[in-house]
């Protein structure tokens, strides 16, 4: 059983650079953020190291930071340029029984991460919502398709300056 | 006759697709359905015919309007949705709540527990061909609804556990009546055995059938009866407490290949027979020490958590429920993300039906007791 | 029974029509009538509730209410299906179904065609429901449909065999294939039937009784499958497959797939209680004996024929809302593997005690 604070030092240590930070000042949970194109090693590492072991992942979520530059477009939307998304990884280790949150952040105009599909299949359908909902690319995933929206649909819908399309496939969407 | 020649001699696979609307989906869900003969080569689950945007929702409400939300995610379990989405905002406000809450919350989540088992053992009676099961269970889930609608005046989606507290106390019988049904339940429990437990033809039906090993469940991230069936004793109400789980005495049912193989399909409904028993158990033990107290006390009067994030998950009739939540400051949650447990069981279809009969799938669909509602959310 | 009509009428062509007839109106449409409502009221009484309470007294006339609404309803053909065997389909199946009652004997004045090779005739018409299952499952061009018709065919014809191979250890003791002979054969008590070993003398007797409850049981098992009731009903498996072959019917077609599973029910009912249980003969004497008034036993014959019949409906109803169902590959291991060798094997054991 091992705290967030030894698994930092433990993964600062192995990967150096590519641990970017270990934020401890919001309350309840510290979070390890890393390099996204980094996430499948430390992934990968974290699973089968024998102090760590994390068998499971336990939720992966994209998140819309919205701390880019917010404009007003004509029609009174927001429009968020800039900025970050970010995705979390919360492992957990049945064997061990100690827990990790990851972080990773990517910009918003190119967000691509490493897919750590490979590393827990678990991940295969939460990464195609993270896809489907905020548009992040999992690098190296082998079905990255839309899960809950139709795969014709246009934008995505998680994002916080998403606006709602006035017509899918003629019928209208705000109704 | 020419036209015959030209024509190479070739056999295709059958495409079949189940759903979105089909008796035994659980719901509007598709497969796509590779067929040869009546072999199955592959499935490929479409889900989101479902989608209500609830997350999206979610950050449009204040903390306590999301509640309501909660309800209709597993609609089979509304008590128990509540349940999680209180206690995580409770950790991310660090809110402690009354004794008489926690109690309150547990029976209601152990009896929603048995409520959400007795559907799926119901339908899994009506996948595998025996309708009368499903009745019997049936009967005995509206004499738990009646339990609720008499505490929170519905019978299925309650909005009844809010974040530090409860919408109504008790009321003045429910003691009595839960004993009344305890007592009423025991011997249904046996009959439902004897009826489809041991029923030989059902056990052909399901023993052997979608062996799910622990390495490949583990990996999918499968949690609850699923993942107890392959034979981990994995519960988070012993593995990782939270409200007053830790005051009780219970045991953790896990598949132990009785009729077949360690995680069969018979392993996973009988998992779930056995934990309508030890929920049994917990009510039994926690009915009668519901300490005085006033419910609402701790209900905080305006609901603003700090800057942070939180991860909480409890123990759903179906497995995981997690919610990660991002507070930013305000009154309103900047991010809800549900981890739904049934969402990541589904995921693991396609690998545990290669290689079984079109029958089989419906076995094998039915023991993993999806609902739709929560796999899109 | 033609005799005597023909006497009345004295005309040979509707004497025939009206023969014909007779049992579609007297017995098989009434029939189906009860024996839905039945079907819903025992199943609801079986599951702690009461059923179709509505319509009349305790909901006595919902099935002629549904009827009614059946025939009111749109007839729909989708235009992918073939439409002259989608058409054809449901009648093949319904007259497959119906032709089995020409040489049942309802009692020993009333047999529609007292035929010498009553049950032979018996197992080849009922070949015509197979063709109908086939056709309308092809013609609806339908997947499930498709898979429902073959699980169906394949079903009916393995099962034939061992429904076969029994009639035949029954004809080799009996000595007859006419049903209305054979009935005439277990008169008097029901210590005459055959399912107590009633062709036999003596020490014949007792030995046969053990071979003969093996004898009905591998007979009900298959008929059971036959008419694709549960735990059987694969090729309409609700949960898998919709509805099986009759998924795309509607209206009065669909209703005809549904009058010929239930006539059908009646139908092989009625052939082991022709081969086994006594016929139309009453298990304790006749009332007309008794009271000296001949004329009353063909009546009390054709009652008890139709309860004996009824009860195995019933045991068929009570077995459907008590078991699940088999996978289609128990089903052929049930009948290749454990009901074809046991028949044959007690075809052997019969055989050798008739020579005894």
């Amino acid at each position: 059983m091992k705290t967030s604070e030894e698994i930092f030092n433990i993964l600062k240590e192995k990967f150096g650079e590519k641990i970017t930070g270990f934020e401890t000042d919001l309350p309840v949970e510290p979070i390890i953020t890393v390099d996204p194109l980094a996430i499948k090693d430390v992934c990968l590492f974290l699973r089968d190291d024998d102090d760590l072991l994390f068998d499971t992942l336990m939720n992966l979520s994209g998140v819309d930071d919205a701390n880019g530059e917010k404009t007003k477009d004509e029609e009174g939307y927001d429009v968020i340029s800039g900025g970050t998304l970010s995705v979390y990884y919360h492992l957990d280790s049945i064997q061990k029984g100690h827990k990790v949150t990851l972080k990773v952040s990517v910009n918003r105009e190119n967000p691509e991460v490493e897919s750590v599909e490979s590393v827990w299949r678990a991940a295969d359908w939460h990464e195609r919502e993270a896809f489907d909902m905020f548009g992040i690319v999992f690098l190296n995933h082998p079905d990255l398709r839309r899960i809950l929206m139709p795969e014709d649909w246009d934008g995505y819908p998680l994002r916080k300056d998403y606006k709602n399309p006035e017509y899918y496939q003629g019928m209208k969407v705000p109704y | 006759m020419d036209k015959i020649k030209t024509l190479d001699v070739k056999t295709e696979e059958l495409v079949l697709n189940m759903g979105p609307q089909h008796p035994s989906t659980h719901g509007v869900l598709r497969l796509v359905v590779e067929l040869e003969g009546e072999l199955i080569v592959n499935v490929k689950p479409y889900i989101g015919y479902l989608h209500r945007c609830f997350e999206k929702h979610a950050e449009a409400m204040t903390y306590p309007q999301v509640v309501p939300y909660t309800d209709r995610m597993d609609y089979l379990a509304s008590m128990s949705n509540n349940l999680g989405y209180a206690i995580a905002v409770e950790k991310l406000m660090g809110i402690e709540v009354p004794e008489r809450v926690e109690y309150i919350r547990v029976i209601m989540a152990e009896l929603q527990r048995i409520a959400s088992h007795l559907v799926a053992l119901g339908t899994y009676g009506v996948d595998i061909g025996a309708f009368t099961p499903f009745l019997y269970c049936f009967i005995a889930r509206e004499k738990i609804l009646t339990l609720f609608e008499m505490t929170c005046g519905a019978r299925l989606l309650y909005n009844y556990i809010w974040v530090g507290g409860l919408s109504h106390d008790i009321h003045p019988d429910f003691v009595r009546l839960t004993k009344e049904f305890i007592e009423y339940f025991k011997p249904k429990i046996v009959e439902l055995n004897e009826l489809l437990s041991y029923n030989k033809i059902f056990i052909e039906r399901t023993a052997n059938v979608g062996i799910l090993p622990l390495e490949t469940a583990v990996n999918y991230g499968v949690t609850g009866p699923v993942l107890r069936a392959s034979g981990l004793k994995w519960d988070l109400r012993k593995n990782d407490p939270y409200s007053i789980y830790h005051k009780f005495d219970f045991e953790i049912p896990v598949g132990d290949g009785r009729m077949g193989t360690v995680g069969d399909s018979w392993d996973r409904y009988f998992v779930r027979v056995r934990e309508m028993e030890e929920s049994l158990k917990i009510i039994e033990q926690a009915i009668d020490q519901i300490p005085d107290g006033d419910v609402k006390a701790a209900i905080p009067r305006r609901i603003k958590p700090p800057k942070g994030t939180v991860y909480s998950r409890t123990e759903n009739p179906k497995g995981e429920l997690g919610y990660f939540i991002i507070s930013d400051g305000t009154v309103n949650p900047f991010r809800v993300k549900v981890r739904a447990p049934s969402f990541v069981n589904l995921s693991v279809i396609g690998e545990m039906s290669k290689g079984h009969l079109v029958a089989d799938l419906i076995a094998i669909l039915g023991s993993l007791d999806i609902v739709l509602g929560e796999i899109d959310r | 029974m033609y005799e005597y009509l023909n006497n009345i009428v004295g005309n040979e062509v509707i004497t025939y029509f009206v023969v014909a007839a007779l049992p579609l109106f007297l017995v098989v449409l009434p029939f189906a009538l009860i024996a839905v409502l039945a079907e819903r009221k025992v199943s609801a009484h079986m599951q702690d509730r009461l059923g179709p309470m509505r319509v009349g007294y305790h909901g006595i006339l919902q099935t002629v209410a549904d009827i009614l609404k059946l025939i009111q309803k749109e007839d729909i053909i989708i235009p992918q299906a073939d439409k002259k065997l989608f058409n054809l389909a449901p009648f093949l199946v319904f007259i497959g179904s119906y032709a089995v009652f020409a040489a049942l004997p309802f009692s020993s004045k009333f047999i529609g065609t007292n035929a010498e090779v009553g049950i032979f005739y018996i197992l080849a018409v009922s070949g015509f429901v197979v063709a109908g299952i086939l056709m309308g499952g092809w013609a609806s061009d339908n997947k499930y449909s498709l898979l429902g018709a073959m699980r169906s065919a394949a079903q009916i014809v393995s099962y034939e065999i061992p429904t076969a191979i029994v009639v035949l250890t029954l004809v080799m003791i009996t000595g007859t294939l006419n049903l209305g002979t054979m009935s005439e054969q277990q008169t008097a008590y029901f210590w005459n039937w055959n399912i107590l070993g009633g062709a036999g003398e003596g020490i014949q007797q007792i030995l046969l009784i053990p071979f003969m409850v093996v004898a009905f049981t591998i007979l009900f098992i298959s008929t059971l499958a036959e008419v694709n009731r549960t735990p059987f009903d694969i090729p309409e498996a609700e949960s898998e497959l919709v509805a099986g072959f009759h998924t795309e019917y509607s209206g009065m077609k669909f209703a005809m797939f549904f009058l010929a599973e239930y006539a059908n029910m009646f139908a092989v009912s009625a052939i082991i209680v022709s081969l086994l249980f006594g016929g139309y003969q009453s298990p304790f004497g006749y009332l007309g004996n008794t009271l000296g008034i001949p004329a009353l036993i063909p009546f009390e014959q054709l009652f008890w024929f139709l309860s004996k019949g009824v009860f195995f409906v019933f045991v068929q109803m009570w077995l459907r809302w008590t078991l699940p169902r088999l996978r289609v590959d128990q089903l052929m291991t049930v009948c290749w593997k454990y009901l074809i060798p046991y028949a044959v094997f007690n075809l052997l054991i019969v055989g050798i005690i008739t020579l005894i």
